[in-house]
């Protein structure tokens, strides 16, 4: 009996171990990275001003006691104008939300904001991916929480929908 | 050669320029630096194009973290600093190295008690060989 079951126990582990292989095969591997900064003060980044009359953004601006939004995106992005109703709906309600464009231009950045609308109080170019790399953002749009103390309390990773708004402006702390 | 292909020509030859100095895309100087730079490269994963490392994608954020990596290893860096700065940002994942640790102490066990268990059961054959 005994020396059945250890028979009988590789075959059982490598039909295990395939199944194991199948169903991760049906299952692409197809995460999403979140940043480890969440929790953490704000990286040092700096974005230079891009927008005539709207000045950029950097790490020295979050310690005023004022929550903010920093949102990551691009004019190149498809879904950033598709999240575009909800910021300008946060902005509405009070938020402060500013922007950093990553490989981005001046150019397509003013038609992107002309044509989808300005929610930002500051926006920041990232040429070179700095600043998203310093927020471990793995992608746009991306949309991270800055407490008053300047530290990362939230990631948003993908569109803002809907249903998101009411749970941004609570952390925010404004009430709707 | 077709008007097409030279057209092509000298679009390279135009746009070469433009990159020649860009970390992301050129060779360190120092040889050293640059193997140290592209091992380093090798084993850091693509955020973007998942299961490629930044080594051989075409992400412009691969290619940001090429750049980073270059600047840090000819700026003095070690690369085991560059590598500990972007698992701060992303996490383990993005290293291709396994960190030693105790969530990822059964990478590192189940080899070794593989091992024993095969040399046991062998030593148990050639014994009932024997006899």
């Amino acid at each position: 009996m005994n020396r059945k079951v250890l028979l009988w126990a590789p075959f059982v582990l490598v039909v295990a171990l395939f199944g194991a292989f199948f169903v991760g095969l049906r299952n692409p591997d197809d995460r999403v990275i979140a940043s480890q900064m969440v929790g953490k003060p704000l990286p040092e980044f700096s974005a230079a001003a891009v927008m005539p009359g709207q000045p950029g953004t950097a790490s020295s601006d979050y310690r005023d006691g004022k929550p903010r939004m920093i949102n990551i995106f691009a004019s190149w992005c498809v879904p950033c104008a598709a999240e575009a109703p909800m910021l300008a709906q946060l902005k509405a309600a009070g938020a402060q939300i500013d922007g950093i464009a990553v490989h981005d231009a001046p150019e397509p950045l003013a038609k992107f904001l002309a044509q989808n609308g300005n929610p930002f109080s500051r926006i920041g170019l990232d040429p070179e991916g700095r600043a998203q790399i310093a927020f471990g953002s793995a992608g746009v749009p991306e949309t991270f929480v800055v407490d008053g103390q300047g530290k990362i309390i939230y990631q948003h990773i993908g569109i803002v929908e809907p249903k998101d708004v009411p749970m941004l402006l609570n952390l925010l702390g404004i009430k709707p | 050669m077709k008007p097409s292909a030279l057209l092509a020509a000298v679009a390279l030859a135009l746009a070469a320029p433009a990159f020649a100095q860009d970390l992301a895309e050129i060779s360190l100087a120092d040889p050293r630096q640059e193997a140290q730079a592209v091992a380093l490269m090798d084993s850091i994963r693509c955020v973007v194009c998942q299961g490629q490392p930044v080594s051989g994608s075409n992400a412009s954020l691969a290619g940001d973290m090429r750049r980073l990596i270059r600047e840090r290893i000819a700026a003095g860096d070690k690369p085991e600093d560059v590598r500990a700065m972007l698992v701060s940002k992303y996490g383990d994942w993005v290293s291709f190295k396994p960190v030693v640790k105790p969530a990822t102490l059964p990478l590192w066990i189940v080899p070794l008690l593989a091992l024993l268990g095969g040399v046991w059961l062998v030593s148990r054959r050639v014994r009932l060989g024997r006899g």
